[in-house]
């Protein structure tokens, strides 16, 4: 028997036949290692690693490239006390936070809509479907330059199209001003990323079982009880994971902001986020900036980590409570 | 799959023409914006300012030669396609074979490394940069195109495994059964056998990784010095800088770096939604 002829029967068996036992007769170890070394190693010395110095270096002190001696945790103190970084650090923060609620409240919200929307077959579904997932596609700076084009207050066509309707009072500089600046990347972001959830939704919709749909419409549910009652809370896995992943993208986010607001978050720092204050620190700041980059890394890290520990925890409890 | 609840027809239409409203209406504002991103690249800038909104009134395509040309999008393109496709190419190689041993067979250590490789999916590896910085400064691999790839194919690496040893543990056990009687080694089996057999995850797998690695703007900003290395999104900054009077050279820019990954979407739509979907489906 050929190869080939393996490959046709596979093809043939690979539906019916689900998972085998695996592992019978492990092979030598010198195998195991030829298969597994060159990612392990790749994986460990590019990433691992990496991250592990990250909270070694957080207390040394650096002078430009160098390591210097243990200090402990000036590192920290230096961080939270030095001008402009502990004004800068807040608000950065609280604008991560932001930019996590007001997303979770749009595109999510949004998203959860449109696949809830989509699932029943209509006209043009597939289409739609792939057309809100195509934004995701484009780099975020992409999308960054190309809405601040958009939003320009001089040539913008969204002020145009505002003065043709008859809004013109609400035609802005809406990147210029510090109040709408941070809320307008907000809904930027959301108009690239909608799909993402729309798409985990799509999938979590389909794995409820039609005859417990039918069974509800029997009962006399209506459509919003249905869904509230049946299809939501089946849904929290899938809402915690799109939660948590919203909370973690977020949280890193840099390409967006710096395309529309510079490496400072202008105007006035109104859009000043956690990731653009890490480069800032690491790549803009004094001769000890190595030092003070690794331990807001490792602030970060313990934040962003945890956190999402936490809610991984909270949404598991929700749906043993449910169950 | 249609089931309709309504009892009413006349309420069901009303709500359904608000349904469609809302789905086709954001559809509108979903291509629009891109629809005038090409509208704007093929006609000169006066023009664009005069009405932003405005179709071509003849078509020019200067503005793409200007920014392939001028701008150096000719050296930024080659750059993010060779880095993109080596780092792909090399997570992809080294993940097939660790996801065919972590997926076939079960040692002593296994499962450690399976949950080693799996962690990495959580980790915020940005966060990472200084000390990556300091490794590749000592290996001589800053404002080097290699050290990008390595970086690069590291952070792919946990969700290649992720996806291919579950699909490598669901191929039949009889099949290296019967070719190790036939005499077959480990690597003819992985090579021969098993691996054409998880093509369809490959496919995932790399269209997967190439879409954020062409649109990454971190990394090459710190690790890439000169700017006949740059790749496409870090060249962007300074083009949006020099050429910030220039509107239709700046749509053409966008599009430039945009249309492999649109190729891409229209060619593995399937591939997309399937690993964006990972772990969720059925």
């Amino acid at each position: 028997m050929t190869a080939s002829d393996l490959t046709k029967k596979a093809h043939k068996t690979r539906p019916r036949k689900k998972v085998q036992g695996v592992g019978s007769g492990a092979p030598a170890w010198g195998m195991i290692a030829l298969f597994i070394l060159p990612a392990f190693l790749l994986y460990s010395v590019f990433m691992v690693w990496p991250l592990f110095q990250s909270l070694y270096f957080s207390f040394f002190e650096f002078k430009g490239l160098v390591r210097g001696g243990f200090v402990g945790l000036r590192n920290f103190q230096e961080l939270l006390t030095r001008y402009p970084l502990n004004e800068q650090l807040p608000k950065a923060f609280l604008h991560n936070v932001y930019f996590f609620i007001g997303t979770m409240l749009i595109q999510n919200s949004l998203g959860l809509l449109f696949a809830r929307l989509l699932y029943v077959s209509r006209f043009g579904k597939r289409f739609l479907q792939s057309l809100y997932t195509m934004p995701y596609l484009i780099s975020a700076l992409v999308v960054g330059y190309l809405w601040s084009l958009m939003l320009n207050p001089l040539f913008g066509p969204i002020n145009q199209v505002l003065k043709a309707v008859g809004l013109g009072a609400w035609a802005r500089p809406w990147l210029g001003d510090p109040a709408t600046a941070l809320p307008v990347i907000i809904l930027v972001n959301a108009w690239q990323w909608v799909g993402f959830p729309m798409l985990l939704f799509s999938a979590g919709l389909a794995n409820i079982g039609e005859d417990l749909r039918e069974a509800a419409r029997i009962d006399g549910a209506t459509s919003w009880k249905l869904f509230r009652h049946i299809e939501a809370p089946l849904l929290l896995p899938v809402i915690g994971i799109v939660t948590v992943l919203t909370f973690i993208g977020n949280f890193n986010a840099f390409g967006i902001v710096w395309a529309m607001g510079g490496v400072n978050g202008e105007p006035a720092g109104s859009t000043d986020v956690l990731g653009l204050v890490f480069y800032r620190t690491a790549f803009r700041g004094g001769i000890d900036a190595f030092g003070l980059a690794s331990a807001l890394a490792v602030l970060m890290f313990i934040f962003i980590f945890g956190v999402s520990m936490l809610m991984l925890g909270r949404f598991r409890r929700w749906e043993e409570d449910l169950q | 799959m249609t089931h309709r609840t309504s009892t009413s027809s006349r309420h069901l239409n009303l709500s359904d023409i608000g349904v469609n409203v809302l789905l086709w209406g954001y559809a509108a504002i979903v291509l629009i914006p891109l629809l005038l991103v090409v509208s704007n690249a093929l006609r000169p800038t006066r023009e664009i300012f005069k009405n932003p909104m405005g179709l071509p009134t003849s078509i020019s395509f200067d503005s793409f030669v200007k920014a392939w040309g001028q701008a150096n999008f000719n050296v930024y393109f080659v750059n993010s396609l060779m880095i993109t496709v080596a780092s792909v190419l090399l997570a992809t190689s080294v993940a097939a074979l660790a996801g065919y041993m972590l997926g076939r067979y079960t040692f002593t250590g296994s499962r450690f490394l399976s949950s080693f490789f799996l962690a990495g999916l959580m980790l915020p590896f940005r966060l990472a940069i200084v000390p990556l910085f300091l490794l590749l400064n000592k290996m001589g691999l800053i404002d080097n195109r290699m050290g990008l790839i390595f970086v690069y194919a590291a952070t792919g690496i946990p969700f290649s495994i992720f996806i291919l040893s579950s699909f490598f543990r669901q191929l039949p056990q009889e099949l290296s059964e019967a070719a190790r009687i036939d005499g077959a080694g480990e690597i003819t089996i992985f090579g021969k056998i098993m691996l054409p057999l998880v093509r369809p995850a490959l496919a995932t797998v790399v269209v997967f990784q190439f879409v954020p690695l062409w649109n990454d703007f971190f990394f090459p900003l710190i690790l890439l010095r000169s700017t006949n290395k740059w790749t496409l999104p870090v060249g962007m900054t300074r083009f949006f800088g020099e050429f910030q009077a220039d509107w239709s050279t700046l749509f053409a820019g966008l599009i430039i770096t945009t249309l492999p990954l649109v190729i891409i979407f229209l060619l593995a739509t399937k591939q997309i939604i399937a690993g964006l979907t990972a772990g969720i489906g059925k």
